[in-house]
């Protein structure tokens, strides 16, 4: 019999607090192979702090996140940034390198992480603008790109290292809703193509409901919610129903109002 | 007012918070060249030394010929009385191999490439690309903290040598003018007085300037919070720093050279 392969991230327990504010109280989160999880809360809640922390970017106070198994909390600088070179990060303002152009943008890490010819990195390069659908901006400056441009090409360098996990923070943030479908049908078909496992930061519940295949709810520093697209849309809960239907009566806004 | 103590405090964990960023991105370096790859990008490096190095050239030598044009001049003026104006070569030669080449040239280069380096690298930090590095798994340190120090650790002394020389130009052609001082008698009496240890001890500041102007710089980049307004207010303190730290350490390293050899 065949061991139970790991979930591809798992929170335990995570703790987060800067100085006196607490942004996590106990995050408890398993994400599988090949899932597209949404996460939802509102704005401040902490969604970007999570998938920070997963990236080992930040360390929690309390508590251990695990990709494949593995304790990302207790890694030294090394390891962690072996393990970064399977994950992917998609920043909600993109992030992209200013001082390089888009082809530039997106060898760097092949460049310097993989021994790759340039022949190989330009082929990689332009299989991975020709999936967003960018390749005419090759040799384009960052600073000559619209938001939508912006957000395909970090997409793009996202998984130019064909990552195990792509972790999206906010993808529509700022753009118009043609364009924020536009980039969601591209995350859906990206994660189906390369088959990885997708975790999607964000408060848009159209885009949430088109990207999902799971959606966990974090409110007040911890996950209330953690179901299938289908159940999270008809789900009982309170907050979560709150939340879906942007109604301004209901538990959300008693409790800012009473903070 | 401010707690003394929790200054003190302050300062201690940015000590140690600078140190750390030497020994971090030493190790990632040390990582690097285990893996048998060079530890930084040849092209950033060289992009910073023509930055820090021949960008600086231009305004090393002119503030330091007209510093020590203007010391030749006092100096010599003072000593006229007395009959002793031909001690303005070895006086200039020594007080700027020793003392002020090194020093002018760090605060020069404190606000000129310091001032750079924060600035720059403020604004990747706040727009997220110093993360978006970090998050890649390229190594942030690595990639853009150690091509800066290195350019402005190794660019200093050569830096201080350009001061030096415009300096003694700038004395060299005021005492012929003003004090009827031939050239050659300038340049003989000047190497006359030069000790091999003023020489060293320039050399060796120089290189802690550098040091220290490359990694404060950084570190104040790294660690800006707040958008513009951060990083206008993180270049700042960053030059206030860098000035006051290579004026601090300039004036450590004449007591420990003068306890060690002017006995």
């Amino acid at each position: 019999m065949s061991a139970e392969p790991p979930p591809v991230v798992e929170l335990r327990d995570v703790h987060l607090a800067f100085g006196e504010t607490k942004v996590l109280g106990g995050v408890n989160l398993c994400v599988t192979e090949r899932a597209r999880l949404t996460v939802l809360g509102q704005s401040g809640s902490g969604k970007s702090t999570l998938l920070r922390l997963i990236l080992g970017i930040l360390r929690p106070t309390a508590g251990t996140v695990f990709f494949k198994g593995r304790d990302v909390t207790k890694m030294s600088r090394r390891r962690l940034n072996r393990i970064r070179q399977k994950i992917g990060m998609v920043y909600q303002y993109s992030a992209l390198i200013s001082s390089l152009n888009v082809r530039d943008n997106l060898a760097l890490p092949l460049e310097e992480l993989t021994r790759m010819t340039p022949a190989e990195i330009d082929r990689k390069v332009d299989e991975k603008l020709e999936m967003v659908g960018m390749s005419e901006v090759r040799d384009r400056m960052p600073s000559e790109l619209s938001g939508g441009m912006r957000k395909r090409i970090g997409l793009a360098r996202g998984i130019i290292m064909d990552p195990e996990l792509i972790l999206y923070d906010e993808p529509g943030a700022g753009l118009d809703p043609v364009i924020t479908s536009v980039i969601d049908e591209l995350i859906v078909s990206l994660s189906e193509k390369i088959g990885a496992t997708s975790i999607i930061v964000t408060h848009e519940m159209g885009s949430a409901f088109r990207i999902a295949t799971r959606m966990a709810m974090l409110y007040r520093g911890e996950i209330i919610a953690e179901e299938t697209a289908e159940d999270f849309k008809n789900s009982s809960h309170p907050v979560v129903a709150q939340f879906i239907s942007g109604d301004t009566k209901g538990p959300i806004l008693e409790h800012t109002a009473s903070a | 007012m401010a707690n003394p103590f929790s200054a003190v405090r302050s300062a201690l964990e940015q000590v140690s918070s600078v140190v750390w960023l030497l020994i971090d991105t030493v190790v990632e370096m040390g990582d690097r060249i285990m893996q048998r790859r060079f530890p930084f990008r040849v092209s950033t490096f060289f992009e910073q030394t023509e930055r820090t190095g021949v960008g600086s050239i231009p305004l090393v030598a002119l503030v330091s010929f007209f510093i020590g044009l203007t010391m030749a001049l006092l100096t010599g003026y003072q000593l006229r009385p007395f009959g002793q104006e031909q001690l303005v070569p070895q006086l200039v030669a020594v007080a700027f191999t020793r003392e002020l080449g090194p020093l002018m040239t760090g605060i020069m280069v404190a606000a000129r490439i310091g001032a750079a380096y924060t600035a720059e690298l403020g604004t990747m930090t706040v727009a997220e690309e110093v993360e978006a590095i970090e998050g890649m798994g390229l190594g942030a340190l690595r990639y853009l903290v150690s091509p800066r120090v290195l350019a402005v650790f190794l660019l200093m002394p050569c830096l201080v040598v350009v001061s030096d020389i415009a300096a003694m130009c700038g004395a060299a052609l005021i005492s012929r003018w003003a004090f009827d001082m031939p050239f050659r008698i300038f340049t003989e009496s000047s190497l006359d007085s030069l000790l091999i240890r003023d020489i060293v001890a320039g050399t060796v500041k120089s290189l802690l300037f550098g040091l220290i102007i490359g990694l404060v710089s950084c570190y104040r980049g790294l660690t800006v919070r707040g958008g513009a307004a951060g990083v206008g207010a993180a270049t700042t303190s960053s030059v206030v720093t860098v000035i006051t730290t290579v004026i601090a350490f300039d004036t450590l390293c004449n007591v420990v050279l003068v306890a060690l050899f002017d006995k």
